[in-house]
């Protein structure tokens, strides 16, 4: 594969016009990474769209960090191919993913809570002002700037002073989705932003997922949960020990089937019939393997 | 952290419907907000510390006591301020202390061993310092290991290079007088003159102390830099995953400790002529300590710069103020261990009254 510079590609695909809505801005071709001997994803294919929701699900360890760390530039790929607007790039730091439009929302490290939300909101591409021996953070713009941005995605905080560690998880994931959409963000990856949430701040998250949607931003939604994944997702793909297992359209596939591939899918089934010799146990809920009508991926160099 | 200052944050958002409000943030009182500044318990100490030694030594009283109290507090606090700014990103440097004596040593021992002009020895001093700053952040961030043993490390390297080089080069533990030599007036007039004010001379390290905190408390709320050094001390990783140059910010910090250690360092070297190779010892933990009770978190990412310089004021107060009052001055540490216990204590007091919701 070629390996592309990743800054000057990307700078040069900033700068393009708009894909057309057809034209993935991000795709994998039977991606993959190794740790030393251990392969913890491979043979992954995966398009992004503009205005699509392309969600990853995935149990724990099935490779979904690994897939977005990535995309994101915190790791490099060690097989396949990783384009973005049709160029091959390699991405070293997640400076190079965000200068490509790529803006990666984490579940856990997406603020620093001591600080107030505005200088969060802005952190790493500050607003400045003066020529530069006393170039200086312009802050009455970006406290303006920060609390339009967050009323425009319908978040309404009083004091933007506050630290960013009193708001709540799910206010926290949508001030870094609004920073994400602000910045100019073509591709939003969201790391289980859900996960950690209350049934009512998880809607909250899902509204702001379809709102940057909306704007015409391509999302990567990563989580295990099939319920969220399916209230927003235009496609589904299901990691497993480290391989797509499922890569489906919304209209190939159902909630029922999306759970059960997340729930194992085929070797459910093969316990079904084990399970069925156990008295007591009830197997009438556990799907047959013909069931599973939704398209299989298959690698194509054949996964381990 | 609320470092914007009250009218910014109290002008209504300008946004459409700027009407509009969460309704569940009260606006907290003013009182409330003060004492959330990281500096404000600092303050409070240093007042309580002047009444009483105001009280208590009649001799503490006049101007000359304030000019050598201000002193005393600007040649530790002109360090304590990058030390403070370090320890905002996250980062300690145990070798600050005797950084200063290296740095001295390189310019007096370079510049008398060559017979150069004095500013030489000044030049490849700050050469030496930024780069012993330049090695610690570099090793910090290739090994991982945590600050303290990389710093303790050079802590020792230093410490002992120190007293060989000097031996080598002099054979006693002592650098020789540069006094004779050429430049040594202009450079003690940069470093080590005084200023009369009013009858009273006031050494020049006290302004340059304020000068250079004003710069750095501009730095740390007003510039991109601040905003990185506050970054990489409260979440280094997500620092990193926006965009902020982390290993560069922090490599940085530990040059600005180096430049810190340079200025400290030539200005002892032109005070007194000469330079005694084991000086600067456990120094590192009076800075540490100036951080601390200026209300600098000591796991990073909240301080400011003015705490420092009201720690650097309170330990000049008590190192003098023992003396006017005419107590045994091996009181001091004792003394200096109840204030960093008293200051820790009215810090965790106050930040838990201002962040309560």
């Amino acid at each position: 594969m070629t390996d592309t510079n990743g800054s000057t590609a990307a700078q040069s695909a900033v700068k393009d016009a708009a894909p057309g809505p057809d034209k993935p801005v991000v795709e994998l071709r039977g991606a993959g990474k190794s740790y030393g001997n251990i392969r913890a994803l491979h043979g992954v294919n995966l398009t992004v769209h503009p205005s699509r929701v392309t969600c990853v699900l995935g149990d724990n360890g099935a490779g979904k960090s690994t897939l977005i760390k990535i995309i994101s530039g915190l790791h490099q790929h060690t097989e396949g191919e990783f384009l973005v607007d049709g160029e091959a790039v390699r991405f070293t730091t997640p400076r190079e993913a965000l200068d490509a439009g790529i803006a990666t929302v984490y579940q856990d490290l997406a603020t620093v809570p001591l600080m107030p939300v505005w200088r969060n909101f802005f952190l790493g591409s500050e607003m400045t002002k003066g020529p530069w021996p006393v170039r200086r953070l312009d802050i009455e713009k970006m406290k303006k700037t920060a609390d339009e941005e967050l009323r425009n995605m319908g978040i309404v905080l009083d004091d933007l002073d506050q630290p960013i560690g009193t708001l709540s998880g799910g206010q926290r994931q949508c001030v870094a989705i609004a920073r994400a959409v602000y910045f100019g963000a073509r591709v939003l990856i969201l790391d289980e932003p859900t996960a950690a949430l209350g049934v009512k701040q998880s809607g909250v998250v899902l509204k702001y997922i379809a709102a940057a949607r909306d704007r015409g931003l391509g999302v990567i939604f990563i989580t295990h949960n099939p319920h969220h994944a399916y209230m927003v997702g235009d496609h589904f793909s299901v990691l497993r020990l480290g391989t797509m297992e499922l890569s489906a359209a919304r209209d190939q596939v159902s909630l029922e089937e999306l759970t059960n591939h997340m729930a194992g899918g085929t070797e459910l089934a093969a316990l079904k019939h084990e399970l069925a010799q156990v008295r007591g146990v009830d197997v009438e809920e556990l799907p047959e393997e013909e069931d599973l009508t939704a398209p299989v991926a298959t690698p194509k160099d054949g996964a381990a | 952290m609320t470092q914007a200052t009250a009218p910014a944050a109290s002008s209504s958002p300008p946004a459409p419907p700027a009407t509009q409000k969460d309704g569940r943030t009260a606006q907290r009182s003013l009182g409330r907000r003060l004492l959330a500044r990281p500096e404000v318990g600092a303050l409070i100490a240093a007042i309580g510390v002047y009444v009483f030694f105001f009280a208590a030594a009649p001799s503490f009283r006049e101007a000359g006591s304030l000019a050598t109290v201000l002193y005393q507090a600007s040649v530790m606090g002109i360090m304590a301020l990058p030390v403070a700014l370090l320890m905002i990103g996250g980062e300690f440097d145990l070798s600050a202390g005797v950084a200063v004596t290296t740095s001295a040593l390189t310019a007096a021992i370079l510049s008398f061993q060559l017979t150069m002009n004095v500013w030489t020895g000044v030049f490849v001093a700050l050469v030496v310092s930024l780069a012993v700053g330049a090695f610690n952040g570099w090793l910090l961030i290739k090994t991982g290991l945590p600050s303290f043993l990389v710093t303790l490390g050079s802590f020792l390297i230093l410490q002992g290079s120190n007293l060989a080089v000097t031996k080598i080069f002099t054979g006693n533990v002592a650098s020789d007088s540069i006094a004779d030599m050429d430049g040594f007036d202009q450079a003690k007039s940069v470093f080590a003159s005084e200023v009369s004010i009013g009858g009273v001379d006031f050494k020049v390290t006290i302004f340059y102390w304020l000068v250079f905190a004003g710069i750095a408390t501009w730095l740390l709320l007003r510039t991109k830099f601040g905003n990185w050094i506050f970054a990489v001390g409260g979440n280094k990783d997500s620092a990193r995953a926006v965009g902020v140059p982390v290993n560069l910010t922090k490599i940085a910090l530990f040059m600005g400790v180096g430049a810190g250690a340079w200025f400290v360092g030539m200005h002892l070297l032109f005070s007194f002529n000469t330079v005694q190779s084991n000086e600067g010892v456990g120094n590192e933990f009076l800075y540490i300590i100036a951080a601390v009770i200026g209300g600098c978190l000591l796991t990073g990412g909240y301080g400011s710069a003015i705490g420092p310089v009201i720690g650097a004021f309170i330990f000049g107060m008590v190192n003098q103020g023992i003396v006017y009052a005419n107590w045994n001055p091996d009181w001091f540490k004792a003394f200096l261990g109840v204030m960093l216990l008293l200051a820790a204590l009215v810090n965790l007091w106050v930040r838990q009254q201002a962040t309560r919701r």
